[in-house]
């Protein structure tokens, strides 16, 4: 009861919240001390949290048995060979592009993007609380490309891969002499550009447009707005960037997945994108 | 007042109220505002904390606690894995049956095992579910900038630490899942024999970035020597300096990020 409670004493501090609800109507939650002691308070939740947690893996443990297969055999090659789960999203990035960018240049964009972030994010709002409706660039980016497109790459890659890297439905049977046509084509072949030339140009032009002209647009028309001065154009050109190339790795997955384009841009023996 | 004389006696005190139990525990704990400040700045192991913090923080819905059980994962890991290394060469010959004999003949071998690996899973899991949370509440942002990059190598190193331990049991699974991912060292630009102008500086498949990585032109028993002793020692190390970073940040940013 809230008149009982001496000063002075821990009760005075802290323990008004699990009083009846009489005091608590007495003390409007803004009232409450803002602070309170870690033991017992956070020690008790961080036991409580870790006994389940352990409790969760043994019986796991004791029920599920790691996996143990033949011996290794350099000469016997599995097929499917998949990478790890956590990684088949890297390894499912390499049917849609060259192994240089699937396997190298985009994990390290990744790390390098996630390690920037809050460099470049200078919105002050949403700093320790949740919520979408101040933030909803950077969110809808987060959601987008980790839920999306990191998570959806990994269940693509544990549940719809099969044989020859072919898609196949989880409760398909695996046939490993599954044939799928191949009728992948390059996208400035399939607009019309016949010589190599031409389809060059139009890829390059494809290309540039997306990473460079699409983000120097939308500079020149918004350059003089607030927002945009405080950002400046370093800041500016760093998050477009790598932005577009966000959104443009899963165009591509969309572009082969369903018109089955290869390359958008090839410039022999150089580079494919 | 309720009469103290008429108190009820309680299990609690049946259990603490005799003379063996004294005889262990001298006195009571008291439950005042200065022992509570006590048992967590006199505790080597919980004085990491602050003694007060502000009341957001022990919410389950605000940190989830994803971040403390990723450390608590991480510490299981470290547990099973040095009992695991008592009974492990790593060796061509050997690796693969004496993971076999610690499935079949040690006692608790299957159960150690079992749980260095689900742990190891786990920490995958619970590391992606961390950072989501201090995403969405925003908590890299100033002053938490570069706790946000420590975390994000931290993420890394975890990444590496799993796929550096799945090539020790040496097994099919575990030899072909290294190769799907150390073929992509071969396409390093400059680096890799088939990466972009990696022939052009003189790059071969016996040197370059995937050989370095494997120890030879296949993933073969020198791979699993080097790929041991990163899993063992060189990984750990590294991670558990940042994790202690990661810990001294929290504290020296503010203790956990909260509205302002
Ligand atoms: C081995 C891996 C890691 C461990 C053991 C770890 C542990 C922790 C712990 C115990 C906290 C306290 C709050 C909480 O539990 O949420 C915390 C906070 C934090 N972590 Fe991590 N963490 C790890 C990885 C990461 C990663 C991958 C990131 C981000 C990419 C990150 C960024 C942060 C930040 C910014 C805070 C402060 C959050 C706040 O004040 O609300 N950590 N970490």
């Amino acid at each position: 009861m809230a008149e009982n409670i001496q000063p002075g004493t821990i009760q005075d501090q802290e323990e008004v919240k699990v009083q009846s609800g009489r005091a608590r109507a007495a003390l409007p939650a803004a009232d409450l001390p803002d602070k309170v002691h870690t033991w017992p308070y956070l020690v008790r939740a961080e036991f409580i949290s870790g006994c389940i947690l352990l409790l969760v893996l043994m019986v796991w443990s004791i029920t599920v048995d790691a996996p143990m297969e033949e011996p290794a055999n350099p000469t016997k090659t599995p097929n499917p060979s998949k990478a790890p789960w956590y990684f088949l999203g890297l390894q499912e990035m390499l049917v849609y592009f060259d192994p240089w960018i699937a396997g190298v240049l985009l994990p390290t964009l990744i790390i390098v993007g996630l390690m920037i972030i809050p460099y470049v994010d200078i919105n002050p709002k949403g700093n320790g609380y949740y919520t979408f409706s101040e933030r909803k660039f950077a969110i809808s980016t987060f959601l987008v490309g980790f839920l999306g497109m990191w998570v959806g790459m990994i269940t693509i890659g544990v549940f719809f891969r099969g044989p020859g890297w072919n898609l196949f439905m989880p409760w398909d049977y695996w046939d490993p002499h599954k044939v799928v046509p191949l009728t992948n084509i390059d996208l400035p072949y399939k607009i019309g550009f016949r010589s190599q030339m031409g389809a060059m140009t139009c890829g390059a032009i494809l290309v540039l447009g997306w990473l460079v002209g699409v983000p120097g647009v939308v500079w020149q028309l918004k350059k003089h707005t607030p927002f945009m001065r405080q950002l400046g154009m370093m800041r500016y050109g760093i998050v477009a960037t790598l932005f577009m190339i966000m959104a443009g790795v899963l165009v591509k997955m969309v572009l082969r997945l369903s018109l089955n384009i290869k390359y958008i841009l090839v410039i022999p023996n150089i580079l494919n994108i | 007042m309720p009469d103290p004389e008429k108190r009820r006696t309680s299990l609690g005190d049946i259990v603490t109220n005799n003379y063996v139990w004294r005889s262990i525990f001298r006195h009571g704990y008291a439950d005042t505002p200065r022992n509570r400040v006590l048992q967590v700045s006199a505790n080597v192991w919980l004085h990491l904390h602050p003694s007060k913090m502000r009341r957001h923080g022990i919410r389950y819905r605000h940190t989830w606690c994803a971040g403390g059980l990723t450390f608590l994962l991480y510490l299981c890991t470290v547990v099973t894995g040095v009992v695991l290394m008592f009974y492990y060469r790593p060796t061509g010959e050997y690796a693969y049956w004496d993971v076999k004999y610690l499935d079949f003949d040690i006692p608790f071998g299957m159960i150690m095992r079992n749980m260095h690996r689900w742990a190891a899973h786990g920490m995958v899991i619970f590391i992606w579910l961390h950072m989501f949370r201090v995403f969405m509440t925003g908590s890299y942002k100033p002053p938490r900038e570069f706790n946000w990059v420590v975390g994000v190598n931290l993420l890394t190193l975890t990444l590496l630490l799993s796929f550096t331990g799945y090539l020790l049991p040496w097994d099919q699974l575990a030899i072909w899942a290294v190769t799907v991912g150390t073929n992509m060292a071969r396409a390093t630009p400059l680096l890799g024999t088939e990466g972009p102008f990696g022939p052009q500086l003189g790059m071969t498949p016996r040197y370059d970035a995937r050989a370095l990585l494997t120890a030879g032109t296949v993933v073969g028993a020198p791979t699993l020597l080097r790929f041991y002793v990163l899993h063992c020692i060189f990984i750990p190390v590294i991670a558990s300096i940042l994790m202690i970073l990661h810990f001294w940040r929290i504290r020296k940013d503010g203790g956990i990020s909260g509205p302002l």
